[in-house]
């Protein structure tokens, strides 16, 4: 998992705003730090908030210095939309893996006809090797769908060396109590989805 | 001392230092990325904090808090600086009682702002210390800092961040509070009445305060030199180190945490040491234009540092000539993501009107910017927090000496202002068109809230930043008693209303003022049913109120996403053939 320039690993999350990006970077920034390595969370707010495309980059490791990174340096992307993975595929890391939620959000531009989807996304990304996760299925299956995000850090889970009693600890702590037993499921059912295929 | 770990943003990290160095009073006005500096600050016990209508109040509220001996901090973004410009430069020739602390948070890259301005040029223009922490564990060690300069050589300190600090979270070491005692204020016109004598003495006042202070920074904590591999040396300061010693983990570097006035012993040893000597900046040449004053030579980079945008280690990489790694790309054309106005948003019908209308529209900043893209695409300039009344005030002026060729003859010309906007610099513009009986339209949209910065309270809604009782302003009243004949209060959610308050404005020859009143989505989140849609003629104009729930089948049938859609039925209203029916919506 080395970055190209340091020791750090990368993980960059994308998707639509109101995702619930935010959370889930912040959910796996807290895990890297009870694992007692450095972290740098670093989101961009503001106009992104509203339904625009959106990016979190969080790297962890002994030492990290910068909080951005470049086109082929992310070790793992998340994307919680699939044309946004698209958009933010040039970010990836040559041995880099890139989880993808299936799901397609259409945007404005496309819903007043002014420009296309793009065609087959999902075919496209899983040439690239991409893992596709049907999240917001799952979600609705272990009866939280706002839960997305957190079966996609179940999936992404399985890409990193962090132990599973930590991320349900942090898990726990950072969502509403009542719905901490859903989205704990939610979390190892985006967990076994990857790790079926 | 307790020490506590907690992962804090850049912002955040401000906060607690100003409250770790007993820091009493907070004012600001928010902006993006400032904002959550002073919200931070606002939750701590044992501190007063407020919203002021505009950075320039907060600032002199401040000062006032400064002059009666407690410490404060006044917040913004970096256009912000430019609106409290005017108390900056005098309190810089007064100085301070309790320590007095500006943070200022810029915006290299343009994600949330008008412009990319570097506001550490106000430092050098007002001749104020400034620092510049590089990540959350410096920002809140910098503010302390910033507290104990302020009060030592008696100036206000300007602590800048940048988007990559304010919205970037590290683990950060918290400590207990350091009470101040608040310092006894004595009458000293001298110092306290700026009138030409007294400034005049204070002016060489400053002359000397910058001389000490580029001493102490020479030898203080700011300075950091790092030598390993002599040949190439880089002085750099902020976020930038940070990109800095990742792609260059071999180079010689002066970290500069102070960067007005400069260290400029440190940097002439600096020079004198290394072969090569690299200025690294973001988005501006500030520190080159300091450093290179000084007479040291700078050399080339490889591949120059575009002068716009923010920096990253891969930029700083190729600016040394080191490869950056190969990537993988999508070549098909994507569809553009921009943010849009939210499903059911009160602003949404007000610019289907205008743009129905053809109207110039002089806009303003705040979630209503958006009317400025498609399909809405109703907006004809944003400038700066409450252009848009006075420079639809100057549009107007501009028209008497018009011909028929110009394009806004028979147009209406109409600004466009938000609640927040309005009371941050709308009344003034408002005034300045009712003093010099000027004519036209101009709408506020008071949606109840700042939405654009995180739903902030303001005069307008008369919600306080610590939730201390307050009171609403009526903005009717208000536009009154500036002496405004034509006020109508308009429910921006009923269109018949809203075309018949714009059709008898545009119409008038005098100066008219519409108070569009409906509250932001994201403050009343209640949903109802969706439309639903029968023998659709495929006539295309509910698109074009730009509705994120609203599309077309492959038949080019308008359809509604039932996830997104929340029944705000203005679909419904704006269809000529009544085939969306929002019946038993209720
Ligand atoms: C001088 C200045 N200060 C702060 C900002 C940041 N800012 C941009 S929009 C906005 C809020 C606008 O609120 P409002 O006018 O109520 O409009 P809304 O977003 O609610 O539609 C603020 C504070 C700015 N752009 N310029
Ligand atoms: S946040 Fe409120 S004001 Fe802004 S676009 Fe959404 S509904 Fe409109
Ligand atoms: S009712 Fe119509 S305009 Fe309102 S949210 Fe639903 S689709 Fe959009
Ligand atoms: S406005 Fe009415 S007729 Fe026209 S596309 Fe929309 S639903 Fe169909």
């Amino acid at each position: 998992m080395a970055d190209k320039i340091n020791g750090a690993t990368t993980v960059l999350l994308c998707g639509v705003g109101g995702q619930g990006t935010i959370l889930a970077a912040d959910i796996l920034a807290k895990v890297a730090a009870r694992a007692g390595l450095q972290i740098r969370l670093s989101e961009i707010h503001g106009m992104s908030q509203r339904g625009g495309s959106v990016i979190t980059i969080v790297r962890f490791g002994q030492t990290v210095l910068s909080p951005v990174t470049d086109f082929g340096c992310a070790d793992r992307i998340v994307a919680f939309e699939a044309t946004e993975a698209l958009r933010y595929l040039p970010y990836l890391a040559k041995d880099g893996k890139l989880l993808v939620n299936s799901e397609e959000i259409v945007p404005l531009p496309v819903l007043i006809g002014a420009v296309e989807m793009p065609e087959n996304t999902l075919e496209f990304l899983e040439q690239r090797g991409a893992k596709l996760i049907d999240s917001t299925k799952i979600a609705e299956e272990v009866g939280n769908p706002k839960a997305t995000n957190i079966v996609l850090m179940g999936a992404l889970s399985t890409e990193l060396d962090f132990p599973v009693e930590i991320w349900e600890e942090v898990i726990s702590k950072r969502v509403p109590p009542k719905t901490i037993e859903s989205n704990l499921a939610a979390f190892a059912a985006g967990a076994k989805a990857v790790s079926q295929e | 001392m307790a020490v506590e770990s907690k992962l804090l943003s850049g912002n955040e990290a401000v906060a607690q230092g100003a409250w770790e160095a007993g820091c009493l009073i907070g004012a600001g006005y928010p902006g993006t990325p400032s904002t959550e500096a002073l919200e931070a600050f606002a939750k701590y016990d044992d501190v007063y904090a407020e919203w002021a209508p505009n950075e320039k109040v907060a600032f002199e509220v401040a000062s006032g808090a400064s002059m009666g001996g407690v410490r404060a901090m006044v917040t913004m973004k970096h256009v912000g600086v430019n609106v409290a410009a005017d108390p900056l430069y005098s309190m810089s020739y007064i100085g301070v009682n309790g320590g007095l602390v500006l943070f200022a948070a810029d915006d290299p890259g343009i994600f949330s702002s008008q412009n990319e301005q570097d506001s550490r040029f106000h430092a050098l223009g007002a001749r104020v210390p400034l620092l510049e922490p590089a990540d959350p564990a410096e920002a809140k060690f910098y503010v302390k800092q910033a507290f104990a300069i302020s009060e030592r050589f008696d100036t206000p300190v300007i602590v800048r961040s940048t988007v990559r600090l304010s919205h970037t979270k590290a683990v950060v070491e918290c400590e207990d509070r350091a009470d101040q005692p608040r310092k006894e204020y004595e009458k000293n016109p001298v110092k306290w009445v700026m009138m030409p004598a007294n400034a005049k003495v204070r002016r060489k006042f400053v002359d000397a305060r910058v001389a000490e202070l580029a001493e102490f920074n020479n030898a203080s904590v700011f300075v950091r030199a790092d030598y390993r591999d002599t040949n190439i040396g880089v002085i750099c300061a902020g976020v930038t180190y940070n990109h800095v010693r990742e792609a260059l983990p071999e180079a010689s570097v002066l970290k500069l945490g102070m960067t007005y006035p400069i260290p400029d012993q440190a940097i002439l040893d600096f020079a004198s040491r290394v072969d090569k000597v690299y200025v690294v900046e973001e988005a501006s040449n500030y520190l080159s234009m300091q450093v290179k004053a000084l007479g040291v030579e700078l050399s080339e980079f490889v591949e120059p540092i575009p002068p716009d945008d923010e920096l990253s280690p891969g930029i700083v990489r190729r600016a040394f000539g080191i490869e950056t790694p190969e990537f993988d790309r999508f070549d098909g054309a994507l569809p553009p993501r921009p943010p849009a106005l939210c499903a059911g948003c009160p602003h949404r019908l007000v610019y289907s009107e205008l743009r129905r209308m053809n109207a110039v529209v002089n806009g303003d900043i705040g979630c209503y910017t958006l009317g400025a893209l498609a399909p809405l695409s109703s907006v004809d300039s944003v400038v700066d927090m409450g252009a848009s009344l006075s420079m639809a005030h100057g549009m107007e002026l501009a028209r008497q000496f018009s011909d028929k060729s110009i394009a806004i003859d028979g147009r209406p010309i109409v600004g466009v202002i938000g609640d927040s906007t309005f009371a941050h610099s709308g009344i003034t513009s408002l005034l300045g068109t009712v003093y010099n009986q000027g004519s036209g339209t101009l709408c506020i949209l008071d949606n109840r809230t700042t939405a654009m910065t995180g739903m902030q309270g303001n005069p307008v809604n008369g919600i306080t930043l610590q939730n201390r009782p307050s009171r609403e302003l009526d903005l009717v009243k208000l536009c009154e008693a500036l002496g405004v004949e034509d006020v109508q209060r308009v429910d921006s959610q009923n269109l018949a209303d809203v075309r018949a308050a714009l059709k008898r404005a545009v119409a008038s020859d005098g100066l008219s003022v519409i108070v569009f009143c409906s509250p932001c989505r994201l403050l009343v989140r209640t949903r109802k049913e969706p439309p639903t849609i029968s023998d659709c003629k495929r006539c295309g104009a509910c698109l074009k109120i730009g509705c994120p729930a609203l599309g077309t089948d492959d038949e080019g049938h308008a359809k509604i996403d039932e996830t997104q859609c929340i029944g705000c039925g203005q679909c419904a209203q704006v269809c000529p053939f009544g085939c969306i029916s929002s019946e038993g919506r209720e």
